[in-house]
């Protein structure tokens, strides 16, 4: 089958791509925010939601972001002027180049080698520079605190997070999130080809250890320290207002999307049809759709668990982290070794 | 052109201004700059923060010499975990805002000739090992490739380097619980 990519020459690649990921991250973000935020929520508290604003409050996004942009871009005065300004755009860097490894379809990629998933772990440790920069350049104590406890909390969460991603690593012998995709595509039930072999049914404790890293790292409730807002007002984003506020509210939910769709790749099969062959050009379309609607269903799980749950303890979350994710990381990453040299 | 033949086109000793070689002077021109601001800067927390400047430019020339392991491990090891680590610790300890004039340091004499001297040192060494040795790389460096190095070549000292580590590790714990 010859791709429509192959005939285009690098630089309308390189533009699709960048357009690609830009809707990505902004379409994602805001459906997230408009499915999830303003209307799961409603329903679980039995109200409405935004109703004014369009069919359903369906445009009140955009009215939410157009007053955010009127907004005052509020510098405190003892702040340090350019670590401030600067700190949202190194978390939403690091949610930008998080989505490069993804995987849409069979030539609906970003970049795929051998980096993958290596790749994804170690960019999403940037953002904890700009967290730490925006808490201590806020001159603020509760930015401060809630900088430091968020920075705690995601060098705890890092760990389980990519011990869980090992054992799927061992599997499909490879870290290419294409190649994963493709080897659950090809893979067998014992001998029941139909469907795949989704690393969810072999790997289900690396999904659940995944899943519940993801929400530590995206501090989403139960996980919300850094951001209590009883205590802390909102954490290190306490000073900003505006547009950079809006950064990093885009920046959460976009990195929410992201995260889920490492995970749906990982663990759901990625953008693969069942049915369909692996290199048919139609999935280059209906991949990156199929993609969508599993990050729909993931993200729908966070935060179903985010307004479900109170919040953790300092030293419950550190315990959890630590004494029960990260050994059954470890066990799990044994087993999987020793039936992949066996079976 | 593909990255792999801009790099075949460049190891092929062709046109001095391939993008390869010019993207090389403006990483190293931000590395330098950003190094030099590390070491003059009177706030600590701005000395970290030039610092991931510099470790990010290594990470980017890592890059461009098709070393893409390298690349990213220094992404991982140095910024995403020994930075915030000096960070954490800077903020848990002393953040002030602005300049701090006990850094001013009065050893600057004697860090500034150490420097020289290093730099005179490992530059000598370099080039009279190196000067005429040619690297090709045709290709960047595949992941496979390094693990597999790692897993026959080098076993002994992948593994006697793993114990060491370990022993570090439980002995640092045994440092910590002592009360």
């Amino acid at each position: 089958m010859i791709s429509v990519l192959s005939e285009l020459s690098y630089w309308q690649v390189t533009s699709i791509r960048v357009g690609a990921g830009l809707v990505a991250v902004l379409l994602v973000a805001g459906t997230l925010v408009y499915a999830h935020l303003f209307k799961m929520v409603s329903f679980m508290q039995s109200r409405l939601g935004p109703m004014e604003a369009g069919p359903y409050g369906s445009l009140q996004l955009l009215a939410e972001i157009g007053k955010f942009l009127q907004k005052e871009d509020i510098v405190p005065r003892r702040a340090d002027r350019f670590v401030f300004k600067a700190a949202p755009f190194v978390v939403l860097t690091s949610t930008f180049l998080l989505l490069v490894v993804l995987p849409g379809g069979p030539d609906a990629w970003f970049i795929s080698n051998d980096l993958g998933i290596y790749l994804a772990m170690a960019v999403s440790s940037v953002s904890v520079i700009g967290i730490l920069m925006a808490g201590w350049g806020s001159a603020s104590k509760y930015s401060l605190l809630g900088g430091l406890r968020a920075t705690g909390q995601l060098i705890a969460y890092e760990l389980p997070l990519l011990l869980a991603v090992v054992g799927v690593v061992i599997q499909a012998e490879t870290m290419n999130l294409q190649e994963i995709v493709l080897a659950q595509a090809n893979g067998e039930i014992f001998g029941w080809g139909a469907i795949g072999n989704p690393f969810i049914i072999t790997q289900f404790a690396g999904f659940i250890i995944f899943m519940i890293a993801m929400q530590a790292e995206l501090t989403q409730t139960p996980f919300d320290m850094p951001v209590a807002e009883s205590e802390l007002v909102t954490g290190y984003m306490t000073e900003y207002s505006g547009l950079r506020f809006l950064l990093f509210f885009i920046g959460e939910f976009a990195t929410a999307g992201v995260f889920s769709a490492i995970a749906a790749v990982l663990f759901l099969g990625g953008w693969y049809v069942p049915g369909l062959d692996p290199a048919d050009n139609l999935l280059n379309l209906l991949g990156p759709l199929v993609l969508f609607g599993k990050v729909v269903l993931l993200t729908f799980l966070v935060f179903w668990v985010r307004f479900t749950f109170p919040r953790f303890r300092e030293d419950q979350l550190q315990r959890l982290a630590w004494k029960f994710l990260v050994p059954l990381a470890l066990a799990n990453i044994v087993v999987t070794g020793v039936l992949k040299v066996v079976v | 052109m593909t990255p792999a033949g801009v790099l075949a086109a460049g190891a092929a000793g062709g046109d001095l201004f391939v993008a390869q070689n010019v993207f090389f002077g403006v990483i190293a021109l931000v590395m330098i700059v950003s190094a030099i601001r590390c070491v003059t800067t009177r706030n600590v927390v701005h000395a970290a923060l030039w610092l991931v400047l510099v470790l990010a430019g290594a990470a980017a020339q890592f890059i461009l010499l098709g070393s893409e392991f390298v690349a990213v491990t220094q992404v991982l090891v140095y910024i995403g975990a020994i930075i915030v680590l000096f960070l954490f610790g800077i903020m848990l300890t002393k953040a002030s805002m602005g300049d701090d004039d006990s850094v001013a340091g009065e050893k600057r004499l004697m860090a500034g000739l150490v420097a020289v001297l290093l730099a005179v040192v490992m530059g000598i060494a370099l080039i009279d090992s190196y000067s005429d040795t040619r690297v090709v790389i045709d290709e960047p460096q595949r992941f496979a490739a390094v693990s597999d190095a790692i897993f026959s070549q080098y076993i002994v000292a992948f593994e006697a380097v793993s114990v060491l580590l370990l022993a570090a590790l439980i002995g640092a714990i045994v440092v910590a619980r002592k009360e």
